[in-house]
């Protein structure tokens, strides 16, 4: 009799979850029910209706864990900071909630599917996986959805073509402006890209489409100096690369560019000091430079190099400003305060300050109020940051300068480079640009082959601007 | 009181050999076909399409594979993945390089490059027993992931090595939206669900249940061991390759090699062994508890608790209630929801009586 | 010539390090026949626990006796809810447990101690010893001598104490060590906290190596063909193959790999182990299963 009431109850419990999911499916109501209980970890949010949805994929488990929590750590503040200081963007609040990837792909398109109607009738403004494989998976559906995709800093590199990509945005630099603009530099320390001519530069790269991406395009710039070019793969997720050190040492190269990622990253650094090369020529790139990549590397990450497009630090305006009304009124969402100020923590304000100013450009044309994902995307499209708006959000030498256009969604393009001392970034020199009129060709040619795939007809970006053809 | 088990009598072997005898079984199979067909395309929101009805479709045609050489043919395997991926970059490279391939075509062309796949990798299986199999799989999967990584040939050339699906059109008809791909799935999952039921009764499917019981038994009646197991081995991978093209082209619309990892190939086998080993039907009922409870559990939390708890917490408690839910049902019900399922058909036949 | 070496001894030194962890794996298969896919996450929760002990400024000795009291709980626990619950399953059923066990685990590290990554330094400066012309990584030298001793230690264990002894006979016979009176539950509670001690110190090798992180419990891939080449149950097993499988693969990398641009150190492992096991179906040490019909 025992047995058979449990089978029962298993058989009914299984048949009410499967039949309950019907009813806990967008379930915005219950959300924003559960965001007015909202205390400490997240803030308190404004009620959703009448404000602008941010929708966060974000990652707080998992091996990019991380990363994750500092760079939506800072996103959530910057937002809570508009709430709170200014009132929202122009009188309209934001308003967000997460929905954990773990960084995997297929729950990065469940989150986007769940998430895309919006918050309890707030709109969802733009997208922001900080992933590229979500990202990649997300291209066709945000297009058809006519929702904003942002990839800052990484991303699809041909998606800087706004005129086949028009709902994706690489912003401030792509893959191929990153590699560029550290040959920039390698020139720069050598003496001259004419110096280049004969040297050896090895790239170690993730054994994943995100490390392979820019294999092309250090061949191109390896022809166009004279430099030898070396790439060596490290296999996911890159505990062990001593091999691959021993084959550096054996090259004997002037430079290594480290295109790393998670655990890759200390590994990398602690193998260039076990094998003797010295590591203040090791270069890591946007995903190689945070305080979580090199700590863990201990006293060996000691003059390890790497790019930036911002600053870490707490010293910047608009960040005093979140201490101030954020952090101070114990609504921060960092766990670890510590954090403030990282990289990861800063890439996530400037984040915010970009999703922001497109909100707010876009409400200069559509109105005060909240806005559609399309109109958000002509926000984008039409952002133009320059020094004496940077000083108003206190972001000056924090942001870079960034106009964005039908054509270019990248608009940037330049980056710094910092150092670590042990302790901290210290940047070590000035702004640095890529050879953007190399690399325009390129992406061109590869966005045209995508349109030809896909059957997808390029935008004429002069008649939109015109008016006599529609925007996407 | 529900069924009407007497009075049962076939007046053909025709009718002894249906894969459902009792008529009330075949009435409630009709009902669910006539309900998933022709009511829910038109009832489902985008969400369920696209999120979990397709997927939910896909790993239980995954399942489907895994378990006709796991559990019919008992030779471990835990690079089903591997498969998956091959079958997908082996339909995007037939529909990209042979124009006017017709999608179907290049799904089933799929399959059969990933049948060979397996075959390659199914060899050692004469040699090696038991748990030591798993290396031959694993040594697939890593090797699938690799491959396809490195020579971009098999990506068009594209940088990242990541492909973008093509559209989905069938004699005109475009599946792209999203009920459009839930059908598609739909239907090729049915029919393939319908060959699997049919292959494990008829004498293959049994000489693969020799085999698992106890092969050197069935070499001694004659069963020819080896070649039955590649056989095994070719099934299951071309309904993984199969599975990993819908899952390619109608669920994500793009594919990397990392989406076809180790995870992966343990998410079906989690799919198999809760559902039911050595069952058709036990698939469906673990993928719908693999895809269903993370999705369950994430929309309770998020409604009760999102603001009590901080999310990453959140989500590390789903992990460990997932986690403890596997122990508890292996724990409870070794041989699978399934079996659950079963016993609860079999009460409600005997009812009001009981056994 | 040089180079050669080089690669050599870094791929010994590296498989050492692989059978550290693989030795938690054969602990548990010989005296419960499981496999425990848990070992990854408990080499996580160890380092972990034990890091973040250290970094709240409890000393390195005591920090490691807390950490050591955890696994024994954890190894305590696990018996209690799972093992005795599982007890003459199919194996495939106590595999598939240990696969959920390692979600738990990993939700409860990272709840407990958070998702951060953490640096941890056992004081040994890693700059490379010159011997006869070849560099040998230093910290590498220690990893080994460390493995040699715990080895030692868990020779001298299986010898000569009544605990090791008693492991000995549950591997052999669980029914006949019933029949003469060892208690099952307490054996095994015992080899899942020897287990868990030896994760600890692995643990911590690896996690001077990466730092303390998520990824740690992946390491667990390279142990595997480890353990097929070595058998499952034998430890000197693991070190043979440790040894076998760092060699081939860091070789093959070098040599092999630069024809296909490099990154087969994922795989060569694996067809290593296939090709080993199509001569010897059970791996080197591994008992010979016998059929009957």
């Amino acid at each position: 009799m025992n047995s058979i009431v449990k089978h029962w109850a298993a058989v009914t419990v299984i048949a009410l979850s499967v039949g309950c999911q019907s009813k806990s499916q967008p379930s915005a109501d219950s959300v924003a029910a559960a965001a007015t209980l909202d205390k400490g970890g997240s803030g308190a949010k404004p009620s959703a209706s009448g404000a602008q949805y941010f929708p966060l994929q974000s990652y707080r488990v998992g091996p990019y864990a991380a990363g994750g929590t500092g760079f939506f750590g800072g996103f959530i503040d910057y937002m809570q900071l508009v709430n709170l200081r200014d009132g929202g963007v122009n009188g309209v609040k934001l308003t967000w909630s997460e929905c954990e990837t773990e960084y995997e792909v297929e729950r990065g398109v469940e989150c986007y599917e769940r998430l895309k109607k919006g918050l309890d009738g707030a709109p969802p403004a733009a997208f922001n996986p900080l992933s590229v494989g979500i990202a990649y998976a997300l291209i066709d559906r945000a297009t058809v959805d006519k929702n904003p995709i942002i990839t800052i800093n990484h991303g699809r590199t041909d998606s800087t073509d706004g005129r086949v990509f028009p709902y994706i945005f690489p912003l401030q630099l792509n893959p191929y402006s990153e590699v560029s603009a550290i040959t920039n530099y390698i020139g720069q320390r050598e003496g001259g890209l004419d110096k280049l001519a004969g040297k050896k530069i090895v790239a170690l790269y993730h054994g994943s489409p995100y490390g392979k991406e820019t294999i092309p395009v250090l061949d191109i710039l390896a022809k166009k100096y004279g430099f030898e070019i070396h790439h060596i793969e490290v296999p996911h997720p890159g505990n062990e690369q001593q091999s691959q050190w021993l084959e550096i040492r054996r090259i004997q190269p002037s430079w290594v560019i480290l295109r790393g990622w998670g655990v890759m990253n200390p590994v990398a650094i602690k193998s260039a000091a076990k094998i003797g090369f010295p590591v203040d020529h090791l270069i890591g790139n946007i995903w190689s430079n945070s305080e979580e990549d090199v700590a863990p590397a201990g006293a060996a990450g000691k003059g390890y190099l790497s790019i930036t497009t911002h600053p870490a630090g707490r010293d910047f305006p608009v960040l005093k400003d979140i201490d101030k009304y954020v952090l101070s009124a114990g609504k921060g969402n960092m766990q670890d305060p510590k954090r403030v100020g990282s990289v990861y923590y800063n890439l996530g304000v400037i984040n915010g300050i970009l999703n922001v100013e497109a909100v707010r450009t876009a409400q200069a044309k559509f109105g005060k109020k909240p806005l559609t994902g399309q109109e958000v995307r002509w926000g984008f499209e039409n952002l133009n940051i320059d020094d004496a708006r940077l000083k108003e959000l206190g972001a000056f030498g924090l942001l870079q300068q960034i106009k964005l256009s039908c054509e270019d969604h990248e608009g940037g393009g330049r980056i710094r480079f910092q150092q670590w001392d042990g302790e901290k970034w210290v940047v070590v020199s000035d702004w640095i640009s890529a050879d953007r009129a190399l690399l325009r060709p390129i992406i061109e040619q590869s966005a045209a082959k995508y349109a030809t795939e896909k059957g997808i007809k390029i935008r004429d970006c002069a008649a939109e601007a015109a008016g006599t053809a529609p925007a996407p | 009181m529900f069924y009407r088990e007497a009075g049962v009598y076939g007046p053909s072997y025709a009718f002894d050999l249906r894969i459902l005898r009792l008529r009330e079984d075949r009435v409630a199979l009709g009902a669910l076909l006539v309900l998933a067909f022709a009511v829910v395309p038109f009832v489902g929101t985008d969400y369920w399409f696209s999120a979990v009805l397709v997927p939910f479709l896909v790993l239980a045609l995954a399942g489907i594979g895994l378990n006709l050489l796991t559990g019919y043919a008992g030779q471990l395997s835990i690079g089903s993945a591997a498969f998956m991926a091959v079958g997908a970059f082996a339909s995007y490279n037939l529909t990209l390089r042979i124009p006017g391939l017709p999608l179907l075509a290049s799904f089933a062309l799929g399959g059969v490059f990933a049948a060979l796949t397996g075959v390659v990798f199914g060899l050692p299986s004469l040699r090696i027993k038991g748990f030591y199999l798993c290396v031959s799989t694993l040594a697939a999967q890593f090797f699938v992931e690799w491959t396809f990584t490195k020579f971009s040939w098999f990506s068009n050339d594209n940088a990242s090595g990541v492909i973008t699906a093509p559209p989905l059109v069938i004699l005109g008809h475009d599946f792209g939206t999203p009920s459009g791909r839930y059908v598609l799935t739909l239907s090729i999952v049915a029919v393939l669900t319908l060959i699997a039921k049919n292959l494990v009764r008829s004498r293959v499917g049994r000489s693969f249940m020799a085999i698992r019981d106890m092969d050197t038994a069935a070499a001694v009646i004659g069963i020819p061991i080896f070649r039955t197991k590649l056989l095994a081995f070719a099934t299951s991978s071309f309904y993984c390759g199969v599975a990993g093209a819908l899952w390619a082209f109608a669920y994500l619309g793009t594919v990397e090699p990392h989406g076809f990892d180790l995870n992966r190939s343990f998410q079906i086998l989690f799919i198999i062994i809760i559902g039911g080993m050595g069952s058709i039907a036990g698939a469906f009922l673990g993928a719908a508890f693999i895809v269903l409870l993370p999705l369950l559990m994430d929309n309770v939390a998020t409604a009760f608790f999102a603001g009590v708890i901080d999310p990453g917490n959140l989500e590390n408690v789903q992990k460990i209630v997932f986690g403890g839910l596997i122990i508890f049902f292996l724990i409870k019900e070794p041989d699978g929801l399934v079996r659950l399922f079963l016993i609860a058909r079999q009460k409600v036949r005997l009812w009001p009586l009981s056994n | 010539m040089q180079f050669f070496a080089e690669v050599l001894v870094g791929g010994l030194l590296a498989g050492i390090m692989y059978s550290m962890v693989a030795i938690g794996f054969v602990l548990i298969y010989k005296a419960s026949g499981v496999f425990n896919f848990a070992q990854g996450s408990m080499v996580l929760f160890a380092a972990l626990t034990f890091v973040s002990i250290v970094e709240k400024g409890v000393g390195f000795w005591s920090s490691l006796a807390i950490a050591l009291a955890a696994m024994l709980v954890l190894a305590v626990l696990v018996e209690r809810f799972v093992l005795r619950a599982l007890v003459n399953r199919p194996p495939i059923t106590l595999f598939m447990a240990t696969l959920g066990l390692s979600y738990v685990i990993q939700g409860v590290a990272e709840m407990l101690w958070g998702s951060q990554v953490h640096g941890l330094d056992l004081g040994i400066d890693d700059v490379p010893v010159y011997v006869a012309g070849i560099s040998i990584s230093r910290f590498d030298l220690f990893a080994a001598g460390t493995a040699t001793v715990l080895v030692a230690v868990l020779a001298l264990v299986f010898d000569r104490t009544r605990l090791g002894i008693a492991l000995r006979a549950v591997a052999d016979d669980p029914l006949a060590a019933l029949g003469v009176g060892i208690h099952l539950e307490r054996i095994w509670a015992a080899v899942w906290a020897a287990a868990g001690a030896v994760g600890l110190v692995a643990g911590l090798l690896w996690g001077a190596r990466l730092g303390v992180q998520f990824s740690l419990s992946l390491v667990v891939l390279k142990a595997l063909p480890v353990l097929i080449i070595g058998g499952f149950s034998s430890i000197t097993g693991t070190i043979v193959g440790g040894l076998l499988v760092g060699a081939s693969e860091k070789l093959a990398e070098v040599y092999v790999g630069s024809h296909f641009g490099g990154g087969i150190e994922n795989w060569f492992p694996y067809v290593f182990a296939l090709a080993f096991l199509l001569v010897r179906p059970t791996g080197l040490f591994g008992e010979q299963a016998v059929e009957r019909v």
